[in-house]
């Protein structure tokens, strides 16, 4: 729909915001929970061999729309991701749009494409959701959050408590990506890189019966270094990772070397870390591969006795550093 | 920018490294070498290199990050600017956090001021020119590296006939500073020149180094075969008692003479002056200020402030870090009071200070 404008009056109850979400909202994520217009979407009964995982999480990208992905796929995956980590089958998502008086209705619209490509991909239901409209300059564009519901098998064990000495660490395939990604956007650089921004559910659903995996993390805002700090944090081990087992794609090396910033705090959108029972490790590498989102999937390090609650990577010369997490911000180097 | 793992390779690297030693084997006293540049700081602490080295030889990180010799005087009087109705400041994001007398950009952006962090002079420009109403001032901080393009954006200020751009300069030249230090106090056996200073301003300018301080030079590059070639090459000349010269490693970027075409335009718009650094106290002839065909474009021409006297904190030893006389760990302040979310001194702001380096990287 070209040239129409959000106005104020979407978000006002009213009539337009009916349209809104009738034409665009229901048409796109029509199901028989969310078609009942309730103020709560009323779940189907759980097994009594089930948890229920609950999550949500705002979205707030600048750039909107970034090679390889929009706030609304961004949203989506995300919500997705945080279920699955969390060793949860993701069922139902909820979504919460603030809208700047002004943003392009066509924008929207694509928006909520890509929202509906990912539910209809992972089968993920979008169920409830809600509109604001805020006054030109309140908001930045569009600001979506998700929330959403999961169930998890009682007899997995997923947890730090479970990690020990000699596990394996793996991820999922090259960091950094998403971030380059967004940063190349905002400076115009000339990349082909792509936000890996990807629904993580398929593949750990795949690799969860491959093997004895103990813990599970995506390692968004921070990159991998914030994610394994947080994982050996006040715990009775370590962990120690080699640089050159990291995948990076040569690009993002390049643009990282260009502004001095370190991949190991890239923020990712489509990856995970895994601890798994060494032995088990080899097998859910393979199972890994076999998924397009895990096809880059490497070990990446191990879990050692000492030093304690630290992180350590070994470099290129076989040197070791303590990796600590992000402090302050990433800058771009100025000479 | 191609090849980063091969010149990260790490059969070659440990074959340089066995060099080393065997170069410094027979070798008793102390080599001392400084990095003067604060990328090839981040870069030895990123690939550990420091732990690799034979124990005899020391690297020192000298004063060669832009935002932590930039002293405070220029922090406060940026901060006096942003209080100026309709100024809007640009700056890199380096320059954001560090904490001035009194205040820091980022608390006075936090109560209004208007503070933006831009990636190039030409951004700021822009900014400029989208926002007539509004007097862009840019903070040119910055060596060689930085200054052309400054140089250049002024240039394109000037023939656009932009009105409401300007820039505070206070952009710093490397080999003034590097004979500062010769002069001083420092013992320093060594010297690996920066890279893209290099780039700009070529070899030359270091001659005078070996010539009539006896010291070696090495130009190189910022990966890891880069630097630790450049530390062999330095072993070498003084474990052999070579002649010392400057030698360029980093070829692939580096002549001679220079980048031609950047030093000409810097000659174009600024002149030298005695300038002033945080730790080394003024320095002969090793900043950069405006001449006068672009005196309109000097903030510190057009905007008259007054700036309250500076106040340093006396505990913060950044001054003597970078001099190359202590390292962060001799600092009471670091890790306890001083650390990246809480910054005292400009070394543990800057991505590229020794103190954030050695927070990172050299536990």
């Amino acid at each position: 729909m070209k040239n129409k404008k959000i106005l104020l009056a979407y978000g006002s109850g009213g009539k337009l915001m009916h349209q809104l979400i009738e034409d665009l909202f229901l048409k796109n994520f029509n199901n028989e929970i969310i078609e009942k217009l309730d103020d709560s979407a009323s779940l189907p009964s759980l097994s009594e061999k089930f948890d229920i995982c609950f999550t949500t999480d705002s979205y707030t990208v600048d750039p909107v729309f970034f090679p390889g992905g929009d706030i609304g796929k961004l949203s989506v995956c995300g919500t997705i991701n945080d279920l699955s980590v969390c060793g949860a089958k993701p069922l139902f998502i909820s979504c919460s749009f603030i809208i700047e008086e002004g943003f392009d209705f066509e924008d929207l619209e694509k928006i909520v494409d890509s929202m509906r490509k990912v539910s209809e991909t992972t089968g993920v239901k979008i169920v409830t959701g809600d509109t604001k409209v805020v006054e030109k300059g309140k908001a930045d564009k569009i600001f979506i959050n998700t929330s959403g519901i999961g169930i998890k098998d009682k007899n997995l064990k997923l947890g730090k408590e479970y990690i020990e000495v000699g596990d394996k660490v793996i991820i999922s395939g090259t960091i950094g990506d998403h971030e380059i990604s967004i940063i190349s956007k905002r400076l115009n650089f000339e990349t082909e890189i792509e936000s890996d921004c990807a629904p993580l559910n398929k593949l750990i659903s795949e690799i969860i019966k491959e093997g004895e995996i103990k813990f599970m993390r995506d390692p968004t805002r921070g990159g991998i270094a914030t994610t394994l700090n947080e994982i050996v944090k006040e715990q009775n081990f370590g962990i120690l990772i080699e640089r050159r087992k990291i995948p990076v794609r040569e690009e993002v090396k390049s643009i990282c070397e260009i502004l001095g910033i370190d991949p190991l705090y890239l923020a990712n959108e489509g990856k995970v870390l895994i601890v798994c029972k060494n032995k088990d490790s080899e097998k859910i590498l393979r199972k890994m591969k076999e998924n397009e989102y895990g096809k880059n999937a490497q070990i990446i390090g191990e879990i050692v006795e000492e030093p304690k609650g630290k992180v350590l990577l070994e470099t290129e010369i076989g040197s070791k550093i303590v990796i600590d997490m992000l402090s302050g911000g990433q800058y771009p180097r100025i000479c | 920018m191609k090849y980063i793992d091969e010149y990260r390779d790490s059969g070659l690297a440990k074959e340089i490294v066995e060099k080393i030693y065997s170069e410094v084997k027979n070798y008793n006293s102390e080599i001392k070498i400084m990095e003067v540049c604060g990328t090839h700081t981040m870069a030895i602490g990123k690939f550990g290199i420091r732990r690799i080295l034979p124990e005899n030889i020391k690297l020192l990180s000298g004063p060669g990050c832009p935002v932590c010799v930039t002293p405070q005087s220029y922090i406060d009087k940026a901060i006096a600017f942003s209080q100026i109705e309709n100024v809007k400041i640009a700056t890199f994001g380096d320059m954001f956090k560090v904490p001035g007398s009194y205040s820091s950009l980022e608390k006075e952006k936090s109560t209004g001021k208007d503070v933006e962090i831009v990636y190039s002079p030409m951004d700021a420009l822009n900014i400029a020119k989208e926002n007539k109403d509004k007097k862009v001032i840019f903070l040119a901080i910055g060596f060689e590296t930085t200054s052309p393009a400054v140089a250049m954006t002024l240039k394109n200020a000037y023939q656009e006939n932009v009105k409401n751009f300007f820039i505070f300069s206070g952009h710093k030249l490397i080999p003034p500073a590097m004979e500062a230090l010769l002069k001083g106090k420092v013992e320093i056996n060594g010297f690996i020149c920066p890279g893209h200073v290099s780039t700009i301003i070529g070899s030359e300018p270091y001659e005078f180094i070996p010539e009539n301080y006896g010291i070696p030079c090495v130009i190189t590059g910022f990966e890891l075969l880069d630097i630790l070639y450049a530390i062999y090459l330095i072993v070498r000349n003084i474990c052999r008692k070579e002649k010392p010269g400057v030698e360029i490693e980093y070829r692939r970027s580096v002549k001679r003479e220079g980048n031609l075409k950047a030093k000409m335009v810097m000659e174009e718009v600024f002149e030298v002056y005695d300038s002033k650094w945080r730790g080394l106290g003024i320095i002969p002839l090793s900043g950069l200020k405006l001449r006068e065909k672009f005196w309109e474009y000097d903030a510190e021409r057009v905007f008259d402030v007054k700036v309250n006297e500076t106040k340093e904190n006396e505990n913060c030893i950044c001054g003597e870090i970078l001099k190359g006389l202590k390292t962060p760990k001799d600092c009471k302040l670091y890790r306890k009071v001083c650390n990246p979310e809480n910054p005292v001194g400009p070394c543990m702001v800057s991505s590229e200070g020794a103190c954030a380096a050695y927070y990172k990287y050299e536990e």
